[in-house]
């Protein structure tokens, strides 16, 4: 990290295309995760009456559905403030963004109880309904490293970084946000179309 | 564009990267370098480690089939508990195989043959500084070594490591009363694959953005050597396959400490009833195989990358059919992803389903043929020079013909009943992901040594080691096929104990025999490879007379690579004696206007100002030597 500063500042910035690439790499690899555990679901559930979610979805997944797209609302809004120069507005979007996340994440625990109460818990001798839980389960850890890039990106624009630095932080964070978005908007649809 | 982008901006930095190298201390150096070459090498090292105890295992299990009456007093010495009286007990039996698979596929096939190579040979011949993120990369072997770490850790547990086979699979794998290994050794066993997985997609991802976005200028795809465009259509299919077995072995540690039921049901262990019902473990085999697939040709396109290169350079000749073999490579990368229902002919899979994957995985014969037609179009009436690394390279080619030709067998749905959990599985996949697959490492190995550490390999002791290991391995798995043919299965502790096995006891103990010759063998490749690091003779600049920009950089390591700006390309990586050229070989670096004698027209495809230029040329020489000849 010491050599970074002695490096041309030109070169700096091209290197990170190549690193903004990883991150839609590492979306593919999720989207394989995510790929493959629903395809599980659908191989496991597979026409056998005595599988399959019996149970009503419960209303919390649809105040998640509602909470996350609101985040990337205000992801979207953060990310203009940032390209705009307008710093402290960046900061308080990021904020909202970061406790909508941890709302989502309060939603889902929610739904879980809900599913726990309604006769659905995870260990269950119908895996289909296990299945809600890993999928919603492996979208949250998902959503913490999110949250996490969010924290991280808020703290070191405070510390005052590089514009440069400050928007490439702000490209991943929110590519990688919103990609959270249309994943758990997949996974819903997918759970609801397996009702 | 962008590759082209970067490399104007890059060019700064040689100079740079120089001011400070000497202030590196010995931990960065060495230990957390995020230096690529650097990390080639901690990859390298710690593969033939593991390489090493992966050998030593099926030794261990070997001395047991050879000789399943005898007992070995040396061995409970060494491994107590386990070989009580001298003799390894079946639960360790079954621990030693599944330790012996994992290591060899996973740490020594995937890690440290795409790993080394990867790292070492995708920044150099692409003509790039360093991989796009060096962090990343750095994290990718450390994730590895503690992967290494845990796995050889479940040695020093009570009940043992794992023993469920390389393959894992449930039930035997999620009951820890089931056998002794899916105790705590099973549990390592996830977490360390866990770890290995993070390792590979780390190293895979970089290497697809380093590929794609910092070749240097002119590297166009059609320019890059068949080495990168392995190591690349093999990091897409880490991609996209290792996050299915992530998938996979999650559900499986549910059911094993949660008491879910994803693979479990119906199941009666020491007379109790389990209270897990109602899962599938059919559904475990279809996600594992979805990776499993997939993964031996991670584990044999990078091999046939390095095989490519060194058969073309080593015969002076430009690799036969070039765009085939890239397209054979993404052709098998494509199938490897329908085929994997062959692997579950015997699971009760509808017949139908089982002929589509029977046709799919026929259809891979097609690539693999290609590419092996090549590389004897490649020999065929070259100049050949038989380096350790050739020799290497054409054991390759030997085993993935007499090990793919047994896959065809075992592809048909119908003959795979009998064939399948046979010894002629054992073959067939020995031969060619084993032994096919080791044999382009060490090719890979032996040519790339002096790019590493910047000394030569001893030769003769490099031929010793190639007969001993492409003679020993014939000897130790082509009887196997035999066996596997008489209905022998695989797996088993001893075959004392039926009657139609015990006539091939003697082929066993001649099996065993020519492992550990074989074992032996590789001592001469020890020595070598860690005498030579220190003491070998001193490598020249380019050492093989070879194409490709590796070669351009100097010996001594510096970091980033080039001194100074990094070269431009011009032309593709196979221009072996190329006709009307006075050297039998032209590096990219070289541009066509230095060539003029050996240029053709479809070198300047879509370029008329250059194919005016150089027929002018040509006629100037053509007048030029009519006026000597008057003379």
């Amino acid at each position: 990290m010491l050599s970074m500063a002695k490096v041309p500042l030109e070169q700096d910035i091209q290197s990170l295309k190549p690193k903004k690439f990883l991150m839609w790499l590492f979306i593919i690899t999720s989207c394989m995760l995510f790929a493959a555990l629903t395809s599980a679901y659908i191989v496991y559930t597979g026409g056998n009456p005595t599988r399959g979610i019996k149970v009503h979805l419960p209303i919390a997944f649809l105040y998640s559905s509602g909470l996350i797209i609101v985040s990337s609302l205000t992801m979207h809004y953060a990310f203009k403030a940032a390209k705009e120069l307008q710093l402290a507005k960046q900061r308080l979007f990021l904020g909202l963004t970061i406790l909508l996340g941890f709302a989502f994440f309060a939603s889902q625990w929610i739904a879980w109880t809900v599913l726990f109460e309604s006769g659905a818990p995870f260990v269950n001798s119908n895996a289909s309904e296990s299945f809600i839980y890993v999928f919603s389960a492996f979208h949250i850890v998902h959503i913490f490293a999110g949250i996490g890039m969010m924290a991280y990106t808020y703290i070191k624009q405070n510390k005052g970084i590089p514009h440069y630095k400050n928007m490439f932080n702000m490209e991943l964070t929110s590519l990688f946000w919103h990609f959270l978005d249309i994943l758990w908007i997949y996974l819903y649809v997918f759970l609801l179309l397996n009702q | 564009m962008s590759s082209t982008a970067i490399n104007h901006t890059l060019e700064h930095s040689g100079h740079a990267h120089d001011d400070h190298a000497h202030h590196q201390s010995f931990l960065t150096k060495y230990i957390f370098s995020t230096d690529h070459k650097m990390i080639a090498k901690q990859f390298l090292i710690t593969g033939i480690i593991m390489a090493v105890i992966g050998m030593f295992l099926s030794i261990l299990f070997r001395i047991q089939l050879g000789w399943p009456d005898q007992n070995f007093p040396i061995l409970e010495t060494f491994l107590g508990r386990w070989a009580e009286g001298g003799r390894i007990k079946p639960d360790f039996y079954l621990s030693l195989v599944t330790i012996h698979g994992t290591i060899m596929v996973f740490f020594v096939l995937t890690a440290g043959l795409s790993g080394t190579f990867s790292n070492l040979l995708i920044p150099l011949q692409i003509g790039a500084r360093d991989m796009a993120s060096p962090l990343v990369n750095m994290l990718s072997y450390w994730f590895f070594l503690t992967a290494c770490v845990i796995m050889m850790g479940s040695f020093f547990t009570e009940t043992g490591p794992a023993s469920a086979g390389w393959t894992i699979y449930p039930p035997l794998s999620a009951l820890p009363k089931a056998i002794s290994g899916s105790g705590i050794g099973m549990t390592l066993w996830l977490i360390s694959m866990v770890f290995f997985i993070a390792s590979s997609l780390m190293g895979a991802l970089n290497y697809i953005s380093t590929i794609l976005n910092m070749r240097t200028k002119g590297m166009d795809l059609w320019k890059m050597p068949l080495t990168i465009w392995a190591l690349f259509l093999t990091a897409i299919l880490g991609t996209l396959s290792f996050p299915v077995l992530v998938a996979g072995v999650v559900l499986l540690i549910f059911d094993r400490s949660f008491g879910t039921s994803f693979y479990l049901s119906d199941l009666v262990v020491q007379g109790q009833i389990l209270p897990q019902q109602g899962g599938s473990p059919i559904l475990f085999q279809h996600l594992f195989w979805f990776l499993g697939h997939p993964e031996v040709y991670i584990v044999i396109m990078p091999a046939l990358g390095i095989t490519s290169e060194v058969i073309s350079t080593n015969s002076r000749k430009p690799i036969f059919g070039y765009h085939a073999m890239v397209y054979s490579l993404i052709g098998i990368t494509v199938l490897s992803f329908i085929v994997w229902g062959h692997h579950m002919f015997v699971t009760g899979m509808s017949p139908f389903l089982g002929g589509v994957f029977m046709i799919t995985t026929l259809i891979i014969a097609v690539p693999s043929a290609v590419k092996t037609f090549n590389y004897l179009a490649t020999l065929w009436r070259g100049n050949i020079r038989f380096t350790p690394a050739m020799l290497f390279a054409i054991g390759l080619v030997s085993f993935f013909i007499s090990g793919g030709l047994t896959g065809i067998f075992l592809g048909n749905a119908a003959l795979d009943i009998n064939l399948h959990d046979t010894y002629f599985v054992v073959a067939h996949f020995h031969l060619v992901m084993g032994s096919a697959a080791i044999c382009g490492m060490l090719s890979g190995v032996y040519h790339w040594f002096p790019k590493m550490f910047g000394r030569m390999m001893d030769e003769k002791l490099g031929y010793l080691h190639f007969w001993f290991t492409f003679i020993g391995a014939y000897l130790v798995f082509f009887p196997m096929h035999f066996m596997g043919l008489d209905g022998v299965p695989r797996r088993y502790y001893a075959f004392t104990e039926f009657e139609f096995m015990k006539e091939w006891l003697t082929v066993n103990t001649f099996i065993s025999w020519a492992a550990i010759v074989s074992a032996l063998g590789q001592v001469a490749f020890l020595w070598n490879f860690f005498h030579s690091i220190f003491y070998g003779k001193k490598a020249p600049q380019n050492p093989w007379n070879s194409n490709t920009l590796e070669w351009t950089t100097p010996v001594e390591h510096i970091h980033g690579n080039w001194p100074g700006e990094i070269p431009t390309v011009y032309r593709w990586p196979y221009d072996y004696s190329k006709p009307g050229s006075p050297v039998d070989f032209i590096p990219q670096t070289i541009p066509f206007s230095e060539t003029m004698s050996s240029n053709f027209s479809h070198d300047f495809e879509g370029n008329p100002e250059a194919e005016r230029i150089q027929l002018e040329w040509q006629k100037n020489d053509e007048a030029e030597r009519l006026a000597e000849d008057k003379v």
